[in-house]
């Protein structure tokens, strides 16, 4: 079987123009292979390349040569190669990124913004904020903010707020940075319960985490950036 | 939906205008290279040249750069506001498919704008006729898509109005008579009356105040979410591309000198413009 992601000979510098042309390499020969169902923990030092890696399967980056295969609905794709419009439709039905920080539309409340996704589906708004609902409160998020908006919340609330809007619908293959960071012991048991539930309904997931907890708790398998070299 | 190379909306050609007389140098002597868009031979203003990109249905499309860049002028082609353009324009709705737009009479762009295009200029006195209430600039739209029951042009009108949270109460006033944010979101009712599959934004929120820029945004946001219009949204604020758009040009002296996914645009710029313009976002 096809792993539903092989990386192959991956490479991210970055040309500082603003600096006269300083050039910066954030991943040099990056090699391995995600099966389906599988959760992998990225590790590493910051600064080590793990959110460029994980920015390169989103395509927020432009990797400079290498391939990530990654086999969609529609058989085996090179997300280096796909033109945008590809991408977008990728992102649209199959691929999530939920970066460190919520960086949401301001003016939305807390509730909408989690329920978004399903809305864009075309979902009934009363279904998808039932939905919304029920993951913000097993996360703990007092019903007093779900109204309120997040924009104004602690980094805590606002983790929780992230992680909800990120499997409220759950994709194909998740990237996901730091979901437990900044969270009390007991809502980071929830938030790992929450993506081993993903799992179990055959979502792929990429973590990068800081946490040793978290880490054996959550992932098959650890994959440790050294300067853009995986170590292992 | 899925995107393929057959189902665009729009697509641009070659798209090129230039002011004064140019000569065979004219283009390939202007531009990001030289920093200029001015013909040093002919001193013909080359406004913009050689844009090509293509527009989805329900896509929403910035246009980031400098004053100066271009970016406007390829709102106003694309709008007819601006006459003798070089290039093609594809529009793939009947009755116009395969067909250069520009070629077209001035009826068919007459017709082509009535019923297919949405225009919001940064100056509300662009977009709407001061002269008339702000319910006869929406009529204004609606007539000439073809409405002409005075009953249904007043509901529509109103429902319009609604939608845009103008107070209906309003309706018979002029614009005049309104706040800057107020006469955008009627500029938006008239732009939205005739529900075109595109819209043009051009600079919309500069010279707002944050507050009403934020609801112009909204609004916006909430419209194409509901309506699923295809927008090109030209601005030099970054952060309202960030909001708005999945897709971004960036435009210097008349080029596009880089386009892509608007967050590959603004984490991982690769032109120097491009690197320039994302590290002074305030």
């Amino acid at each position: 079987m096809h792993p539903l992601l092989a990386i192959k000979h991956l490479n991210k510098t970055f040309t500082m123009h603003i600096l006269q042309g300083k050039i910066i390499e954030a991943l040099v020969d990056v090699n391995f292979e995600v099966a389906k169902g599988e959760i992998i923990g990225l590790t590493g030092k910051s600064g080590s390349g793990k959110s460029s890696l994980m920015k390169c399967i989103y395509r927020t980056y432009l990797s400079d040569g290498g391939n990530i295969n990654y086999h969609s609905n529609d058989g085996i794709v090179d997300l280096v190669a796909l033109n945008d419009f590809e991408i977008l439709h990728l992102r649209k039905t199959e691929i999530n990124y939920c970066s460190q920080f919520l960086s949401v539309i301001p003016r939305v409340t807390a509730l909408q913004v989690v329920a978004q996704p399903l809305l864009k589906k075309g979902i009934e708004s009363v279904i998808a904020n039932e939905k919304a609902m029920y993951i913000l409160n097993s996360l703990g998020l007092p019903e007093a903010l779900w109204s309120g908006f997040p924009v104004t919340f602690s980094g805590g609330e606002q983790q929780r707020i992230n992680v909800a809007r990120a499997i409220i619908d759950p994709p194909k293959l998740l990237l996901i940075d730091e979901p437990t960071a900044s969270l009390d012991p007991t809502t980071k048991d929830v938030v790992i319960e929450m993506l081993l539930g993903l799992k179990k309904q055959g979502t792929t997931i990429v973590c990068i985490s800081h946490d040793d907890y978290t880490l054996d708790h959550l992932v098959n398998r650890r994959i440790h950036l050294e300067k853009g070299i995986i170590i292992n | 939906m899925k995107h393929n190379s057959e189902n665009w909306l729009l697509k641009v050609e070659g798209l090129t205008k230039i002011y004064g007389t140019a000569n065979a140098n004219s283009i390939e002597k202007t531009g990001p290279l030289y920093d200029s868009n001015i013909c040093p031979e002919t001193n013909a203003i080359v406004a913009c040249a050689d844009i090509n990109f293509e527009l989805f249905p329900g896509e929403v499309l910035g246009i980031v750069g400098e004053s100066g860049s271009g970016k406007s002028t390829i709102v106003k082609m694309l709008y007819f506001d601006m006459e003798h353009a070089d290039g093609s324009v594809f529009f793939n709705k009947e009755p116009y498919i395969g067909k250069n737009i520009l070629k077209e009479s001035n009826q068919s762009k007459r017709a082509i704008r009535n019923h297919l295009m949405g225009m919001v200029y940064q100056n509300p006195r662009d977009g709407l006729n001061f002269k008339f209430t702000s319910g006869g600039n929406i009529a204004e739209k609606l007539i000439m898509a073809g409405n002409y029951h005075v009953g249904t042009i007043r509901d529509k009108a109103t429902n319009l109005l609604e939608k845009t949270e103008v107070p209906v109460l309003r309706l018979d006033d002029l614009p005049a008579h309104f706040s800057g944010g107020m006469q955008q979101r009627v500029q938006i009712s008239k732009a939205i009356a005739n529900h075109p599959p595109l819209l043009f934004l051009d600079e919309v929120t500069t010279g707002l105040d944050v507050s009403v820029q934020a609801k112009v945004l909204d609004l916006i946001r909430e419209l194409q979410q509901e309506l699923g219009i295809a927008m090109i949204v030209v601005s030099h604020d970054l952060s309202v591309i960030r909001m708005l758009t999945d897709r971004t040009l960036v435009m210097k002296n008349g080029r596009i000198v880089e386009q892509g996914l608007t967050d590959q645009i603004l984490q991982d710029p690769q032109h120097p413009y491009t690197q320039l313009l994302v590290s002074s976002i305030l």
